[in-house]
């Protein structure tokens, strides 16, 4: 077998609710310590106990990110998923197990190795709680991992220490329970397998984070105080975040009061209604939910996009349609969320694709959606917000300072004469607003989602309703160059063909380029950022003759969002697509794109993926 | 229709501790049908505003859609306003309290968009405390969709059409006293004697303050047969006991007979003084409050006035321990934590 230092997939298949999530991230940190890129992926079911869950490592020193099929190693210790898991290894690969009891015979594969680990009976031998020994079982592995893999046990003991700070009994029997599974690796296999980690200096400064948190600690500092929301997986950890960062960096240190307000709404109407409240009011709120949620919100959409209301949320996209696949991936809400609503409506969107990028554009968010006066919708997936990500640390300007728009001041109020709500006094579309209370006579007015005049008062005379829906659309333009402009991989356009990709699908689409390059189709790229798109968006498309649109979802909604709002030729847009509830891999990019390359199809057919890099 | 309103007022015209006249609290002329119970209301409001001498700009009225949501429009012109979607003004007003918490939020609904489609935030409303007057326009049907039961129509009620209702109906007092609220009375839009003061009293009050205003529908729901018809309001009222509200807090005066009178001290220091109470009911007894309001609703009357009272519950900010200062005044300096504290972080996830 070829050696894979520093490449291979491992995937550890557990039962959720037995404390395999602690030890499996420990797994993978140990890893990102040593200097090697990691990325976990967690697999979980919609349930709380007794399920099967999988916890899925890819390590790559190249940097790849991306899910990659096709698993090296796999630690089985959940009987009810093992005759699948075991099908599940590649021909070559290893199949770890509870070798405590014999393994059935149906479960014995002549192409796999198999690594038999006896994990309860070393617990049971070691720790008197049968608790505890269910507990430690998985700390056994780990610690067979690290002899078989040469990962440094001292960088595993270490992440013990930290995890379990001062509590001293539970840093001695994990370390226990990893020099158990260490030392039987030692003694009854050849240690380390081909399978391997070596260290290497390969992730820089970078952190370990998920999007939901970065996108919690944009809205700390993007200076969110009102928090609405109504549980929903997978966006539930934004808001836990947020109060954990909130309660931490916001609390009065003297009187214990809190410069924040939580609330978990009746559902996901109230939480956009909480929202919008609070905005009207003066102050930076946010809501963060999934498909479900954000089906809820039409009304609202229309209302705060109506009468001018900024709101922030954070859509962190699940499988759809209706309750589909809440714990699995997709980016499938991006029609739903751009046009939301009744009557014409469109709302900007932001498609970041990394952790940082979630904290940057949660904070961006809030300066748009005041500056524009609209609801903004940052556009996340389960991927992104509920895995750890390899990711550029976080940074804040402390020169920066909140933008919050055309809001007249008091002193403002004082001076002009003829001030109207909805008046577009700098033709941008964007008119002033004023907050209640701010002054004693001037800036009173009422806020409805009715037609109204430049003046904000109710009208039903049909030229005032198209002035304003005009208006409307002109500060539509204007958002075009204020949102996030898209990312360019190269100076300027070098070749006939391109590819567009956002969001997760970014970690894939890299892959699969340099793949591609490999056997010969060289490819443009544009990571679309923001909707609604700008000039160069157009641009680019005009500029090839062939754009490969990648996206996870089943009726390539990015690629109608192209049609429609750039009126592209259709024939030039060929959807890249993926929708199975798992990330996309950058096999299933070069797959569908080689299609259009007979001979590339030809030579990929005859030598297969797994070469196409090595 | 047009209308125009006369500008000149009496040059003497009373005036408040602020100076400003009755006048300078009215809204845009009403366009709702003469004799709407909704109007007598928005004057209520009107007088009570006047009378407390409260700043026009440090109240935000909001509302939901429907007859008596449009009412905003027509009292207190120098605030800002809130029309809001159908059932949902509940939520908004939440959002807007949380961000200044020291704003007045008077809210406006009506039974459709309280009892039905908005049901739901209503008793969410309740249950956290909100610190709001939400007042009920009270009238057993959808107006501006042309007379259709609402959630509050009673069983055997006949509307215009002679239509007899055959559902239950929902008794918000019952339900907000129920849920918790901490301010709960009934009134009627023909005795301002009783409303003024209540209004008063609820804008005084801190949490949830639910006024349940019996307001009818002069072109819909004013017919013989209907239980929320002028007659037949007018004829059903029962009191709980008179009510005085009182601006600061004042010695009781010597002409209420002993044991007739209870006196209720409000966050901000005002009273509301309760005389002739009816037996066995006082306004702190949440399980008594139920009882009487049971009792009047078999016997077939509508029992009006302060229903219950707690002037000591904890509203929604004491709840979340928000800082005392509103959170839209907070600065940069308050909220970000700056680069420091975001490199510490960094730290912890490596």
């Amino acid at each position: 077998m070829v050696s894979l230092v520093n490449d291979f997939v491992i995937r550890f298949a557990n039962v959720n609710g037995t404390g395999s999530a602690s030890a499996n991230t420990l797994f993978a940190k140990s890893i990102f310590r040593m200097g090697v890129p990691v990325t976990p992926k967690n697999i979980f079911p919609s349930n709380i106990q007794g399920l099967p869950t999988w916890y899925e490592v890819r390590v790559n020193e190249r940097g790849y990110l991306g899910r990659r099929a096709g698993i090296d190693l796999l630690v089985g210790v959940n009987p009810q998923s093992m005759p699948n898991d075991v099908r599940s290894v590649r021909p070559g690969g290893y199949f770890m197990y509870d070798s405590s009891r014999p393994l059935d015979k149906s479960l014995i594969r002549d192409d796999i190795h198999y690594l038999g680990i006896p994990m309860i009976l070393l617990c049971q031998k070691h720790f008197e709680v049968p608790r505890v020994q269910q507990l430690l079982k998985n700390m056994v592995y780990v610690g067979a991992l690290t002899a078989l893999l040469d990962i440094e046990m001292d960088v595993v003991k270490q992440l013990v220490i930290e995890q379990f700070k001062n509590k001293e009994k539970l840093v001695a029997s994990n370390h226990l329970a990893l020099e158990l599974g260490f030392q039987y690796a030692r003694e009854h296999y050849e240690c380390p397998l081909p399978i391997r980690v070596q260290r290497r200096n390969n992730v820089g400064d970078r952190i370990m984070m998920t999007g939901n948190t970065a996108c919690a600690l944009g809205a700390l500092y993007g200076g969110a105080t009102v928090a609405a929301w109504y549980p929903i997986t997978p966006s539930t950890s934004v808001v836990d975040a947020f109060e954990k960062y909130a309660h931490r960096l916001r609390t009065d240190p003297q009187t214990g009061e809190k410069k924040f307000a939580i609330v978990q709404a009746e559902d996901e109407l109230a939480a956009l209604g909480i929202v919008i409240g609070a905005m009207w009011n003066g102050a930076r709120a946010f809501t963060a939910t999934s498909g479900p949620g954000l089906s809820l919100m039409n009304e609202f959409l229309g209302l705060a996009y109506f009468a001018e209301i900024p709101a922030v949320l954070i859509d962190v996209q699940r499988g759809g349609p209706s309750t589909g696949m809440p714990t699995r991936t997709q980016q499938s809400d991006l029609l739903l969320a751009a046009y939301a609503s009744h009557g014409d409506t469109k709302h900007p969107l932001l498609f970041p694709a990394t952790p940082t990028e979630c904290f940057e554009m949660t904070a961006d968010a809030f300066d748009l959606a005041e500056r524009l006066q609209t609801p903004v919708i940052v556009m996340t997936d389960l991927d992104l917000g509920m895995n750890e990500h390899l990711t550029a640390p976080l940074r804040w300007d402390d020169k920066r300072r909140y933008d919050r728009g055309k809001v007249l001041t008091a002193e403002a109020l004082e001076r002009i004469q003829n001030w109207g709500r909805y008046l577009d006094l700098d033709g941008d579309g964007i008119p002033y607003r004023t907050i209640p209370g701010t002054h004693p006579t001037k800036g009173a007015f009422f806020t409805r989602g009715s037609s109204k005049d430049e003046y904000a008062r109710y009208t039903e005379d049909g030229e005032a309703y198209r002035r304003n829906m005009d208006r409307l659309l002109k500060k539509w333009h204007t958002a075009r160059d204020l949102v996030h402009p898209p990312e360019f991989f190269q100076p300027k356009p070098q070749h006939p063909e391109a590819i567009v990709f956002f969001g997760t699908s970014t970690y894939a689409a890299i892959e699969a380029i340099d793949e591609l390059r490999a056997i010969g189709i060289e490819l443009d790229a544009m990571r679309l950022r923001a909707f609604p798109f700008c000039q160069a968006v157009y641009d680019f498309i005009e500029q090839h003759e062939r754009v490969y649109v990648v996206e996870q979802n089943r009726d390539a909604q990015m690629r109608s969002l192209l049609l429609i709002e750039l009126g592209v030729s259709p024939q030039k847009l060929i959807p890249v697509l993926h929708y199975d509830g798992l990330p996309i891999t950058a096999a299933s990019i070069v797959g569908q794109i080689v299609k259009h390359h007979p001979a590339a199809a030809e030579w990929l057919s005859t030598n297969g993926h797994s070469h196409v890099l090595t | 229709m047009t209308y125009l309103r006369p500008e000149i007022r009496h040059p003497e015209s009373k005036r408040n501790a602020l100076g400003y006249t009755r006048q300078y609290y009215e809204g845009a002329l009403s366009t709702l049908c003469a004799g709407c119970g909704h109007d007598s209301v928005s004057g209520a409001i009107v007088q009570a505003c006047f009378e407390l001498a409260i700043e026009p700009h440090r109240v935000a009225k909001l509302s939901g859609i429907g007859c008596s949501s449009k009412t905003p429009t027509y009292f207190l012109g120098n605030s800002h306003g809130f029309n809001a979607v159908h059932g949902r003004m509940p939520s908004v007003a939440t959002g807007a309290n949380l961000a200044n918490r020291d704003l007045i939020y008077l809210g406006i609904s009506g039974d459709g968009d309280t009892a039905s489609i908005g049901m739901g935030q209503f008793v969410h409303a309740v249950r956290r405390n909100l610190n709001i007057t939400y007042i009920v326009m009270n009238n057993g049907c959808y107006g501006l969709t042309k007379g259709q039961d609402s959630a509050t129509a009673d069983e055997g009620s006949k509307n215009k059409s002679g239509h007899v209702n055959p559902f239950h109906s929902i008794d918000l007092c019952g339900l907000a006293i129920e849920l918790g609220a901490t301010f709960v009375a009934r009134s009627f839009s023909g005795d301002k004697a009783q409303l003024v003061p209540l209004i008063k009293a609820a804008l005084s009050h801190q949490g949830f303050a639910f006024l349940d205003v019996l307001s009818p529908c002069v072109t819909f729901n004013n017919n013989p047969g209907s239980t929320k018809s002028y007659d037949y309001v007018r004829e059903h009222m029962e009191v709980t006991a008179a009510l005085d509200y009182v601006p600061e807090k004042a010695a009781i005066s010597a002409d209420y007979g002993e044991g007739e009178v209870c006196a209720v001290t409000l966050h901000d220091g005002s009273q509301v003084i309760l005389r002739k109470l009816a037996n066995d009911w006082y306004p702190s007894d949440r399980i008594a409050a139920m009882k009487y309001l049971h009792e009047t609703r078999q016997r077939g009357e509508i029992l009006t006035g302060i229903l219950y009272l707690e002037a000591t519950g904890r509203d929604l900010h004491a709840m979340l321990n928000t800082h005392r200062r509103p959170l839209n005044a907070l600065s940069e300096e308050d909220l970000c934590p700056g680069s420091a504290a975001l490199e510490r972080i960094n730290a912890e996830s490596r």
